[in-house]
Order: structure tokens, then C-alpha cells, then sequence
């Protein structure tokens, strides 16, 4: 996720800023700044502006004192629009129940992430905290100085309280809403003070989600809800395989004669009806019977006919050498073959699903002035923007993107080429010259869904006499999505192919981790916590081979090799007493299964976390009941959204571990719904036990760390129980008989 | 037809195969429920009709016409929706939200039959599938749901 942090800065530069970036939705309201003429504006927005630093393009305090702001991230279930109104409504003094927040339209000001801008990696807290302190501060000074003016009182005579100004000496007090006005023709101060962490009431506090009575009632509208005056509806039938083209329509007459159809069309890679409901339109493009061409010779990216998972994880297993080096330290060849004994093994993960619940869908409406108007699900408007222009043939300014909330997240949102709707929803809208919303139909989005990618590790370690590791060589094979899509340098490793089996923190004196490139025939995608995924249960599982060759407890491994990193043994210490101290098992639980549990560690995003399964199998399934999680992110913002996210990572993880796997045949999908891909359900899901720790180190993500400790700490339950190594997910491939005896 | 919806009447003109779930979201404009994955998988199109749990995408129209139907829009006009409403926020359930109009008119449909559901009787009828993983939140919320 490196690759792709340093790349966007390059990506975020050329955007300017639009009118909506000024005006955006402030109808009725005192806008602090946008009383600036539109001339000075636009010069203001062609000089370099500070990201977020200027009031004016985040925040609106309504004449109720109650505040809009303006996020440069986007919510998708991971509650950052909460903890951006937490820190921001810390320094302003409001209270974050008054703040409603919006996703920013695209803009220098938002450009927050290394100058560019994205919600991903677990970034958007970490990234924005002190930029957003910093802001709610500078508006609240802005406040203060309108009210001396108004007042007719020195500044520092006054104080605030929460949405108020205050003049203690005389007990008068206004509101931020009278203030707004006077207070939106300052200057934004540079030096406004910050308040201090010990008198924080929000940042740091359980503080309620600002989305919940929303979308426990289905007022929340996400893109797909969204409809326009005029608009129609628009379905799609991709080629099978990625890069066919329509060929001959069949049945064409009859189709367009169906109820409601208004036209058909033909799009790059798929055709489409739009139709007065999406059910007609659906029903309509899934009758048409159409030839599909085979790709044009030299297609990016054309998903060859012959394609099988099964065929490239052969291919992948079979790759040798050792691969471009990624990290390093001692001479891991020369203690490897120095060793006492040599411990080998070759792991294996496949393809994933993204599964968010929101099936992809774009609307698209041309505007009179010739203008472009987009409501997209998206975490990079920006990119989004650019890339809307080059479809429509216009200037990045004149595409206007909305961005509503998302239904579900994890990394289904990113700019893919192949896997957005909204191409084909501006086309169609030229088309038929009135505002066209497409939606994907699951089986669409199963066809077309970025896919985390498959992979291999190969690992050898070398132990002493006493069973305890000296050298540690890894080779992962495969293709990272963040070279793929931020570009991958051929003599380098695209981390997010490597991260989690690279950046551990076990003191293994002679280490080597290298990476062997092969490219992917699939479209392959950021999925919640990356490359951690799949790399963390490879590294973390083989650790458990690695001690039970050395005859070591894996637990009392981990705790010795950490003896000198306090930060991750303290943590490792907190999980193991979380769950009520390390035992290992098989033991057998009140109710007289037979159990076992299992430990992982984890370094991704910035934070640190430790995880225990306990498992038992139940005719023939791997049953989990309880997972321990201590996550350490240096510094929180909300404690009860942290506990969220480790629950929903929780559940994504387990599904991944136990029977998620996208599997191809002929190139093409085998499941193209739920029902042949399923995910977890509310039977499974074990209890999640979180403690948070705060470390104080620099402050880490939360969104995404919670997955990667999972399947390890499950899979080395599993192999407890059985007796058998689990060296290939997902889990149901395992023959598993009942009681857990192999 | 005429369909009853939340106690309105609606007079519908469509093909009466039309899944419940696109006349609710096209023809009126009732967007609280969900399309998710169309297959009766995933329960994020759950509404009520009779009182019953129903998947509404794959629930042709012309099934339900005469009866009682209630979608997500008028949940806290029911004393039990909105006790479930209220547990859901105060167990701060939703993350992406996308599944909790399903899952809120799952919840009511339980209670409204089983007003004090032990834990089979939740996991038997709370089978909607979340991406976000709530599932230990939302049987939370209907335990509270149920004693409030």
C-alpha cells in the first residue's frame, strides 16, 4: 500500500477546482468564506492552496449553529465521518451530534493523503488528524474574532462553550449561527491554538455514530437509491470473458418490443437496454441473445479462454528462484545451511470477492450548460473526475462528481478500468440525452468485481539446537494490486505483494523475503487489508510449523522473540490475558467439545494487533467461538467504532478463512451470486473480544488491521485440533471428521 | 392492481411477475429497501406482508396484491418497529447500513410473532447477510429489543 500512497501524490496534481467546490450544497445557509466574489475565488484556487487549511472549503455553520462539513473521505461503514466531526468539533467547539457531513466534492483542499486523495489503507484519520485539528481550531478563532467585533470586546476576553461565544465579564454570548456571517470575511489565522488531549470531551470518546438513526430506518440513500427528474434505467450484459466484444444482437426486434424497453445499445465489452424501471431493462439485456467476439489481438487485459484458477496456482506453485529481494538482513542462505535443522513448507490463497452488499450502479445526467453531472460510489473523486473526462470527451472541470455513501467498502471502490459502471451510465446518457442510472445485477457484478489476488509462499527456516529459528527465507509469487494499478517498476517488489510476510518483527537474525512476479490474467484489486490478507496467514501459520519443528509453545515463540520490541510483546501479553491466558489446547470446553486455540500477529496500517481463535469442528466444519483481538493503533479517536471495525474485520476474515474463493474455469466465474459464493453468516459469527491498547507510537489505521490476524490464528487452531497442517485456504477444502481427529 | 402499502393504497399498472421489490423501488419511489442479490439470498429486500418476513425480490407483485404490506418507510409506525429502530441505535449497529432496512424488518417481524425470542428463536429468524459483519450487534439489538 506503499506504492499506491507515494503514486497518488503524482495522480492528485492536476485537478483544479471547481464551482461546486464553492458553492456545494449551502442553500439557506450562512457559508463561513463563500461570500468571497467568484473572481478572487477562482485566482485563490489557481495559487497552491495548503490541503486542508482553508475554513471555508470544509466547514458551513448553519444560521442553528449546527454544522455541515465538507469530508474529504468517504463513509462506507468505517465511521469516519463520525471521527472527523470528533476531532473537528473538538477544536471548534461544537458538538459532533450537530455536525452532518458530507463527502467533499473534488478540490486542491481535500488533497490530504501524501497531496493526493483517496479513502483507503486505513488512512483517512491518521492521515487528516492534525490538518483537521488544525482546522476546527483556525474557525473557531474566526468565531472569536467576529465576536469581538460585534461585542465590541477584546478577543481574549472572550471564551467559548459548545456552538457559543462567550463573554464571561458581562454573561453575554452568541451563537456560532449569528457569527458565521462576520466571521466567514477573516482571514484564516495561522496560529490558533490547539486544546489540550487531557481536556478532550470528543476525540477519544465512544461518541455515537452520526449515520445510525439513518440507516436503521432506510433514509440513508446510497447512488443506487438516487433518481432524477427524467431519468431511466439502464442494465448491462458483459462479455463473458473480459475483452469480447457484441457481435451480432439476435433477437434484437423482439427485445426492444419488450415492455417498457426504450433502446438498445451496444457499449465497449457489453450491451445494454434502457428501459422505464431497471427491472424491465434487467429482464430486456438478459433476453438479448448476443454472439461475443473474440478479443482483438493485443487487448489489455482480455481473459484468455483457457484461464482456470486451477491452471495458475499450478503455475504460480511451480514458479523457482528467489525472486527480486525485498528486505533483507544477516545472510539467511548461509544460516540456512549452516542450520542444525531445515523446516519447509509452501502455502497457498485464492482469489476473493469483494461481496459488498451495494451492487455497483452510476447515474448520469449531461447538463444544458454541457456540463457532466456523475453520482458515482467512489474513493477517489478526483480520479474518478479525471477519468469521467476522458470518457466523455470532456475537461475534468466541467465533470461535476457526487459522491454519495457507500454500501459497503473494502476496496470495491477504487478507479478500475472494467469494474466501474459509470463509463458505460455516461455513454448511455449522450445516448438517449436524458439521465440514465445503471445498476449491475449481482451476477454483473460478480462477473466483472476486482478480485483480491491469488498467491503462493514458499518458506524455509533453519532452526539451532534448541529449536529456535536462525535464518527465515520467504518467496511469495504472484501480482500486487498496487503495482497493477499504480504502476510496478520491473526491477522492483510492489509491497502490497509482499507486506505481512515482509515487516514482521520477530528478532530471526537471518532473514530474506523476495517476491517472484508473475502477471494475472484476472483483474485483480485492493481488498480490505491488501496484501495483509493472504500474507499474514502464510507468515503466521508457517511461524506455528517453524515452532512445533523446534518443539517451542508458538505463543512462548512469539513472546521470546519479541523480547525486544516492548510495544508488540505487551500486546501479544494483552491478548493472551484477554482471553483469560495462553492455552493452547486441545482442551475440552463446558460443553464438551474438543478445542483448540490458535495466535497471530500483525503489523498492518500503521497498527499493531494480536489475535487468538478457539475453534472446534463440528461434523466435519470448522466452528469458531471466540476470537481475542488487542489492537494497538498508538492513539484512538472513538473506542466504540474501533470495536466495530475489529468485529467487521473479524467477520470478512473468517469468511475469507473458511470458505471464500473465486474460482475460474474457461474464463470465466463459476459463481455469479451468493449462492455459489458464500459469505459469512450470522450462525458463524464467534464472539469478538477487543482491547484497545494506546501505545502512544504514531497513530495507525483501523479500518483494515483487524483482518489479517484471523485466518492464521484459526487455521493454527485448526492444525492443533487435527493434527494437520492447513497450508491452502479456504478451509472447507479440508476433509475434516468429526471430532477433529485426522 | 392495488397494492396496500404501509396502509396507502396503490393502484399499479405492471406486468404482474414484477418482483415486489422493483415496484417499491421504481414505480413509487420507495428506495428503504434494498436490492442486493436478487435470489432471495441475502435479505437485504426484506419486508412484511401479513406480518410475515418476506424476500421481496423474487415475490412477484400480482402475489401480494391485497395484502398487508410494510417496507422500512413506515417501521417506527409500529410500536414493535420502533422499539427495534431504538435498540439499533442504541447498540449502534450499522456500519455500511446497506442491509439494516432487511435487517430492522427481520427483526420486527420476529418480535411481532415472538415478543420474547430465547436465542434460537433470534439466529432462526435473524439469517440476513451483512458484509460488515454486525451480526453480533444486531442479535444484541433484538435481545434489547425485546425487553424494552
Amino acid at each position: 500500500m506503499n506504492d499506491m500512497f507515494h503514486n497518488a501524490r503524482q495522480t492528485g496534481k492536476p485537478f483544479k477546482l471547481s464551482r461546486r467546490g464553492f458553492i456545494g450544497a449551502s442553500l439557506g445557509a450562512l457559508v463561513l468564506g463563500v461570500n468571497l466574489p467568484a473572481r478572487r475565488a477562482l485566482a485563490q484556487a489557481a495559487e497552491t492552496i495548503a490541503p486542508g487549511s482553508r475554513v471555508s472549503a470544509f466547514l458551513e455553520i448553519r444560521p442553528d449553529s449546527t454544522v455541515l462539513f465538507r469530508s474529504a473521505f468517504n463513509e462506507g461503514g468505517q465511521g469516519v465521518f463520525t471521527a472527523l466531526a470528533q476531532i473537528v468539533g473538538e477544536e471548534l467547539d461544537v458538538d459532533p451530534a450537530n455536525f452532518s457531513v458530507e463527502n467533499a466534492p473534488p478540490g486542491p483542499d481535500y488533497l490530504l493523503v501524501g497531496g493526493g486523495r483517496f479513502t483507503g489503507g486505513s488512512m483517512s484519520v491518521r492521515m487528516s488528524y492534525d490538518a483537521m485539528r488544525r482546522l476546527g481550531a483556525s474557525a473557531r478563532m474566526m468565531l472569536l474574532q467576529a465576536a469581538a467585533a460585534q461585542l465590541d470586546v477584546p478577543v481574549d476576553e472572550l471564551s467559548t462553550e459548545p456552538g457559543r461565544v462567550v463573554h464571561a465579564a458581562s454573561g453575554r454570548g452568541l451563537p456560532y449561527g449569528d457569527l458565521a456571517d462576520a466571521a466567514a470575511g477573516l482571514p484564516v489565522p495561522e496560529d490558533a491554538a490547539l486544546r489540550d488531549s487531557a481536556d478532550f470531551r470528543w476525540i477519544g470518546k465512544p461518541v455515537q455514530r452520526l449515520d445510525a438513526q439513518d440507516k436503521s430506518t432506510g433514509k440513508t440513500q446510497y447512488t443506487i437509491d438516487l433518481s432524477l427528474e427524467g431519468m431511466l434505467h439502464a442494465a448491462v450484459q458483459h462479455s463473458p470473458r473480459l475483452g469480447g466484444e457484441p457481435d451480432e444482437l439476435q433477437n434484437e426486434s423482439e427485445v426492444g418490443a419488450m415492455p417498457g424497453v426504450h433502446s438498445i445499445h451496444r457499449l465497449p465489452g457489453a450491451v445494454a437496454v434502457v428501459a422505464s424501471s431497471w427491472w424491465r431493462a434487467r429482464m430486456a439485456v438478459e433476453a438479448l441473445q448476443v454472439t461475443w467476439s473474440e478479443p482483438a489481438q493485443g487487448t489489455a487485459h482480455a481473459m484468455p479462454a483457457e484461464f482456470s484458477t486451477e491452471a495458475h496456482l499450478a503455475q504460480l506453485k511451480g514458479t523457482t528462484g528467489d525472486g527480486i529481494d525485498f528486505e533483507a538482513e544477516g545472510d539467511a542462505a548461509a544460516a540456512l545451511a549452516g542450520a542444525a535443522h531445515v523446516v519447509e513448507a509452501s502455502y497457498d490463497a485464492p482469489y476473493l470477492a469483494h461481496g459488498q452488499l451495494e451492487p455497483p450502479s452510476a447515474l448520469a445526467r449531461w447538463n444544458d450548460d454541457g456540463t457532466l453531472e456523475l453520482w458515482v460510489p467512489n474513493q477517489a473523486p478526483e480520479m474518478f473526475q479525471a477519468d469521467a473526462a476522458r470518457v466523455a470527451g470532456l475537461a475534468p472541470e466541467q465533470v461535476i462528481i457526487h459522491s454519495p455513501m457507500l454500501g459497503g467498502f473494502f476496496g470495491r471502490h477504487f478507479l478500475y478500468q472494467s469494474a466501474n459502471p459509470f463509463p458505460q451510465a455516461i455513454l448511455l446518457a449522450k445516448a438517449v440525452g436524458r439521465p440514465v442510472k445503471l445498476i449491475w445485477s449481482r451476477e454483473e457484478e460478480f462477473l466483472r468485481d476486482t478480485l483480491r489476488p491469488i498467491s503462493v509462499a514458499r518458506f524455509r527456516a533453519g532452526l539451532d539446537d534448541d529449536g529456535l529459528p536462525v535464518a527465515l527465507h520467504a518467496v511469495t509469487a504472484g501480482e500486487g494490486p498496487a503495482g497493477r494499478w499504480f504502476g510496478r517498476e520491473p526491477d522492483k517488489v510492489d509491497s502490497s505483494a509482499v507486506e505481512g510476510v515482509a515487516g514482521k518483527l520477530y528478532a530471526i537474525p537471518n532473514r530474506r523475503v523476495g517476491h517472484v512476479h508473475v502477471d494475472d490474467p484476472a483483474i485483480i484489486g485492493f481488498w480490505r487489508s491488501v496484501g495483509h490478507s493472504m500474507n499474514d496467514f502464510f507468515y503466521e501459520t508457517f511461524f506455528d510449523e517453524m515452532a512445533d519443528a523446534g518443539q517451542q509453545d508458538p505463543y512462548e515463540l512469539r513472546h521470546r522473540l519479541l523480547a525486544d520490541s516492548p510495544r508488540h510483546r505487551n500486546l501479544l501479553e494483552a491478548v493472551a490475558d484477554l482471553s483469560g491466558g495462553w492455552k493452547r489446547g486441545p482442551f475440552e470446553a463446558g460443553d464438551g467439545s474438543r478445542r483448540a486455540r490458535g495466535v497471530a500477529m500483525a503489523s498492518p496500517f500503521g497498527s499493531e494487533v494480536a489475535t487468538i481463535a478457539e475453534v472446534s469442528i463440528r461434523q466435519g466444519q470448522v466452528v469458531v467461538h471466540d476470537i481475542w483481538v488487542a489492537i494497538d493503533p498508538g492513539s484512538i479517536v472513538n473506542p466504540a467504532i474501533i470495536e466495530a471495525q475489529v468485529n467487521s474485520a473479524v467477520a470478512l476474515g473468517l469468511s475469507s478463512a473458511l470458505f471464500e474463493e473465486v474460482v475460474y474455469v474457461d474464463g470465466m466465474p463459476q459463481a455469479r451470486n451468493y449462492d455459489g459464493y458464500p459469505i459469512l453468516t450470522p450462525e458463524m459469527m464467534p464472539r469478538v473480544h477487543v482491547r484497545i491498547v494506546e501505545s502512544g507510537a504514531p497513530m495507525g489505521g483501523i479500518g483494515e488491521p483487524g483482518v489479517p490476524g484471523v485466518p492464521p490464528a484459526v487455521a493454527n487452531a485448526v492444525s492443533t485440533l487435527t493434527g494437520r497442517r492447513v497450508r491452502s485456504l479456504p478451509l472447507s477444502k479440508l476433509d475434516l471428521e468429526e471430532g477433529g481427529e485426522a | 392492481m392495488d397494492l396496500t402499502i404501509n396502509g396507502t393504497t396503490h393502484q399499479i399498472d405492471i406486468e404482474p411477475d414484477t418482483p415486489l421489490l422493483w415496484v417499491l423501488r421504481d414505480e413509487l419511489g420507495m428506495t428503504g429497501t434494498k436490492y442486493g442479490c436478487g435470489v432471495a439470498q441475502c435479505g437485504a429486500c426484506t419486508v412484511l406482508v401479513d406480518g410475515m418476513a418476506t424476500r421481496s425480490c423474487v415475490t412477484p407483485v400480482d402475489s401480494v396484491a391485497g395484502a398487508e404490506i410494510t417496507t422500512i418507510e413506515a417501521v417506527e409506525d409500529d410500536p414493535v418497529g420502533r422499539k427495534v429502530v431504538q435498540a439499533w441505535v442504541a447498540h449502534q449497529v450499522p456500519q455500511c447500513g446497506y442491509c439494516q432496512s432487511g435487517q430492522v424488518m427481520a427483526a420486527t417481524a420476529l418480535l411481532k410473532e415472538t415478543p420474547q425470542p430465547d436465542d434460537d428463536d433470534i439466529a432462526g429468524a435473524m439469517v440476513n447477510l451483512c458484509r460488515c459483519g454486525t451480526y453480533n450487534a444486531i442479535a444484541a439489538a433484538v435481545r434489547d429489543a425485546a425487553q424494552a
